[in-house]
């Protein structure tokens, strides 16, 4: 009698058992399957960007300017010379007040308002790339008159700010407090100790947080487009339209041309490729770990 | 305590006397390699610089809402609240009303939401509960480069892969078996709502699922264990161990990905057919808050025209803000204190 | 040479606690001064107190008065001008991370505005001479990374460091707390030898090391000064209950 009811029990449980097991060789199927779904989208567009983008890539492309709607040929390297024109206004505005926001919070910032500008900071990371187009907009635009590399800069710039501080507090407050105690030890002043050794040390990973913030703002279209506003010629005057490559991208990819989709395609390759060159590379450099050998 | 200490034992070293009267010092004058400049000028001078840096942000912030609130004002008065609750668009009347972009920009919103989530949980916890350790950090990396693609570059790849294909396949398929909802009925354009929300579904995932494998990986060792010793499944043991340990912050995830995708400009205006219309269908084209400002900003004639665009990103601005801020307190509610990394 | 420290009246407070307490005494030039107690007894926040280290904590504050030779530490000069003359070891071994052995043996100097090669050079020869590190590591002063040496040589390198700047006095946090008995038996024998040159505060929980090294000792308990004599006496012969309890290992 209690034999058979305990064996009528060892069966429930094997049922139990093998219910729950389905469902855990499930759960793992639909994560399984989530990832396939995630990564699917990921290799089409670097598959179609690498399958459209590599026909149309040429010399001319990486050389010339482009060409009137209807003749074939043009490029667009006064976009890429844009682009780096106005990245470059972004970075000398913002790497050093990135950096030295991030300094401050890490070393003066144990304080009420060092709290408020982390939260600040944080907020600005959040804002709407567009919203930052409309402020560039309004304190550069407006008062120059025209649209202009600078503006598109500042916008950039703005950009970049809030994550390189994230960036440069998180690394520096990575230092150990006996380095830093270790070069005041020796009479060395506050600031040159934080220059020359505590930002030393953290380097590596500030040059991460930068890259990342310069990689980010890189293929960024939407403050640009009332701000550099782009054009169809070279131009190296800060103070002038510029042309950019996302924008340029944009452009030709709401066109209704041919040549111009197969461009817009090339323009796009080259983008990707610069953006994720700098980001692996950042990876490989923090890979190694940013205090490597230290104790 | 410590001189009565001292002072009761009679020291027996002339040496060691202690008191007021200082042994006369030898006057050995040592020469130093080092002249002492006056670093207190240069501490300070570089920590007002710092300082300066910092305000810079708190400046940014600052400068944001100045000039959307100031340039927004035209609009503000002559609409008042009513903006956000009419849809008429009518640059030639100069009569704006933006219910027809919030509406865009909501429902483009949640429906890329709808899709991500699950994948975004899905690639979390295969990423940090069930693969192979060697393949976590490869895993990882590739969906977050996902995040590293440019939006203008999705926009491009949605116009020309994308959209396409929703028309020959997705959307007659969806039609067929869903048209009764009426949510997926009319011409299959392709170019639309339903457009929108994959682009963005495919941009948010990233940032929702490393910020899940974040909050998860911050869930302590212990809980897992304790779990599995009761003699749960892996899956039991992630469902009640992990995930629900791990809820508030995968929320704030989530949010997190609801603000960027509430932003997203350029995929979505490259895609959602850029029509100020309220269509029940997601096949319909409709418009959002973000990509009316891309699309007519710089060519906004009148005062009046420019000052209700300002005033569409300000209404962006203070929701996308509101959001990120509630997404933050979730996500630091589990990591405690350690704020969310800046994701790319 | 090494100069004498005259300590009067110190007391150092960590927001309200105060962690020493109305310390007086004297520490002679050329001798070793070892401080010995518990932990949390303060005898780290007396040392720090001395090259001004503890004014660098937030919300730390230190009364009284501390004269280094003719040098008044709290009054008149600058906290980096008082650090030059006070060269300091800690318990871990902390080289810069990303310098050179070299580099980090001229860090003090480079850092604090000296370009002299040729000096710079005699310098760290003769810093890590004394240091008792030249031999090991003089092939590869400039490719080698200060982090990359045993923990033992990592803290010759980091008093080497310190005797660079030429300092007058050497404190010493527990330098041997991390280290393994081999490398505890060469920094001790260091000290022994550096005593020549400098008056040398050590402070350490192992009281044989204190006796091995130091001619006088003092006994810190809960940030009071509580005996302070000649090592000798302090271990054979202590005049006060709780030292001897803390000698005989009653307590802490």
């Amino acid at each position: 009698m209690s034999r058979a009811m305990t064996l009528k029990a060892s069966q429930a449980d094997l049922s139990v058992s093998l219910w729950r097991r389905a469902i855990d060789l499930l759960a793992t199927f639909a994560a399984g399957s989530a990832v396939v779904l995630v990564l699917l989208p990921l290799g089409a567009v670097f598959g179609y960007l690498v399958y459209k983008g590599i026909g149309s890539l040429n010399w001319a492309f990486l050389s010339q300017t482009p060409k009137p709607v209807g003749e074939a040929g043009g490029g667009m390297a006064n976009a890429i010379a844009g682009s780096a024109l106005i990245l470059g206004i972004a970075s000398v505005i913002g790497v050093p007040v990135g950096i030295g926001a991030g300094v401050y919070l890490a070393e003066y910032g144990r304080n009420r308002l060092g709290d408020l500008i982390r939260f600040t900071a944080d907020v600005l990371n959040g804002v709407p790339s567009i919203v930052i187009g409309i402020v560039a907009y309004g304190i550069v635009v407006l008062r120059q008159r025209h649209f202009s590399a600078l503006a598109g800069g500042v916008a950039l710039a703005i950009m970049m700010i809030p994550t390189i501080t994230r960036a440069t507090e998180e690394m520096v407050l990575l230092v150990p407090t006996a380095v830093r105690e270790a070069a005041y030890g020796l009479g060395v002043s506050r600031w040159r100790t934080t220059i020359s050794i505590t930002l030393r040390t953290a380097m590596s990973g500030v040059i991460t947080g930068v890259m990342l913030a310069f990689a980010r703002v890189a293929g960024e279209t939407a403050p640009l487009l009332f701000t550099a506003f782009g054009n169809t010629y070279w131009n190296w005057n800060m103070n002038q339209p510029t042309a950019a490559l996302p924008l340029q991208i944009f452009v030709y990819a709401i066109s209704p041309f041919d040549e111009w989709h197969r461009q817009a395609w090339a323009g796009a390759l080259v983008l990707i490729v610069l953006i994720v060159v700098s980001v692996s590379a950042v990876r490989l450099v923090a890979g190694r770990g940013m205090l490597k050998g230290s104790s | 305590m410590a001189n009565r200490a001292v002072g009761a034992h009679p020291l027996t070293s002339p040496e060691l006397a202690v008191g007021p009267a200082l042994a006369a010092q030898p006057p050995a004058k040592p020469e130093f390699l080092i002249k002492d400049s006056t670093s207190q000028w240069a501490d300070r001078t570089f920590q007002f610089a710092m300082l300066a840096c910092g305000l810079t942000v708190l400046l940014l912030v600052y400068l944001i809402i100045y000039e959307l609130t100031t340039k927004g004002t035209l609009a503000r008065h002559a609409f008042g609240w009513r903006f956000f609750f009419q849809s008429d668009w009518d640059p030639v009347n100069d009569r704006y009303g933006a219910l027809s972009f919030v509406y865009g920009t909501i429902v483009s919103s949640l429906l890329a939401l709808l899709i991500a989530v699950p994948l975004a949980i899905g690639v979390a916890v295969f990423i940090t509960e069930m693969s192979p350790r060697w393949l976590r950090t490869p895993l990882a990396f590739t969906t977050e480069l996902l995040a590293a693609i440019p939006s203008v570059i999705y926009g491009l790849w949605a116009i020309f892969v994308l959209v396409p294909l929703l028309r020959q396949s997705v959307q007659p398929w969806l039609a067929r078996y869903l048209g009764w909802t009426g949510l997926v009925e009319g011409p299959p354009y392709g170019i639309g709502m339903l457009a929108a929300g994959v682009i963005l579904a495919i941009m948010i995932v990233p940032i929702i699922s490393s910020i899940a494998r974040e909050v998860m990986t911050a869930v302590p060792q212990q809980q897992r264990e304790a779990v599995l010793a009761l003699g749960a499944t892996r899956w039991e043991m992630i469902r009640m161990g992990v995930l629900g340990n791990a809820r508030a912050g995968i929320w704030g995830g989530i949010i997190l990905g609801l603000g960027r995708a509430l932003g997203e400009t350029m995929a979505v205006t490259m895609v959602i057919g850029n029509r100020p219309e309220i269509a029940k269908s997601l096949f319909a084209p409709g418009y959002t808050m973000a990509s009316v400002i891309a699309n007519e900003f710089s060519e906004a004639s009148g005062e009046l025209y420019l000052s209700s665009l300002v005033e569409v990103g300000l209404a962006l601005f203070l929701v996308t803000i509101v959001v990120n801020v509630l997404a933050q307190l979730l996500v630091w509610s589990v990591t405690r204190g350690t704020p969310a990394r800046s994701h790319v | 040479m090494g100069v004498d420290i005259q300590v009067e009246h110190l007391n150092a407070w960590f927001g309200k606690t105060r962690a020493v307490q109305d310390i007086t005494l004297k520490m002679s030039a050329n001798h070793a001064t070892a401080i010995i107690g518990p932990s949390g007894c303060g005898k780290s926040t007396f040392v720090r107190c001395i090259n001004r280290m503890h004014e660098t904590v937030p919300e730390a504050r230190v009364s009284g008065q501390i004269r280094i030779g003719d040098l008044n530490v709290y009054n008149g000069t600058s906290a980096t001008q008082v650090r030059r003359r006070i060269g300091m070891v800690f318990q871990k071994p902390n080289p810069f991370p990303t310098m050179s052995i070299y580099d980090n043996v001229a860090a003090g100097l480079k850092l604090n505005g000296f370009r002299d090669r040729r000096q710079l050079d005699e310098i760290v020869e003769r810093s890590l001479t004394m240091a008792a590190l030249w031999h090991e590591v003089k092939d590869a002063l400039r490719k080698q990374s200060g982090a990359s040496l045993s923990g033992g040589q990592q803290q010759r390198l980091c008093i080497a460091r310190a005797l660079a700047v030429e300092p007058q006095v050497l404190l010493m946090d527990e330098p041997c707390s991390a280290l393994d008995p081999i490398s505890t038996s060469k920094i001790e024998e260091l000290i022994f030898q550096l005593k020549q040159r400098y008056t040398i505060v050590i402070v350490t929980h192992n009281m044989q090391q204190a006796s091995r090294v130091a001619e006088y000792t003092g006994f810190f308990l809960l940030g009071n000064l509580i005996e302070f004599d000649k090592t000798e006496k302090i271990f054979t012969n202590p005049s006060d209950k709780r030292t001897e309890d803390y000698i005989t290992g009653r307590f802490g």
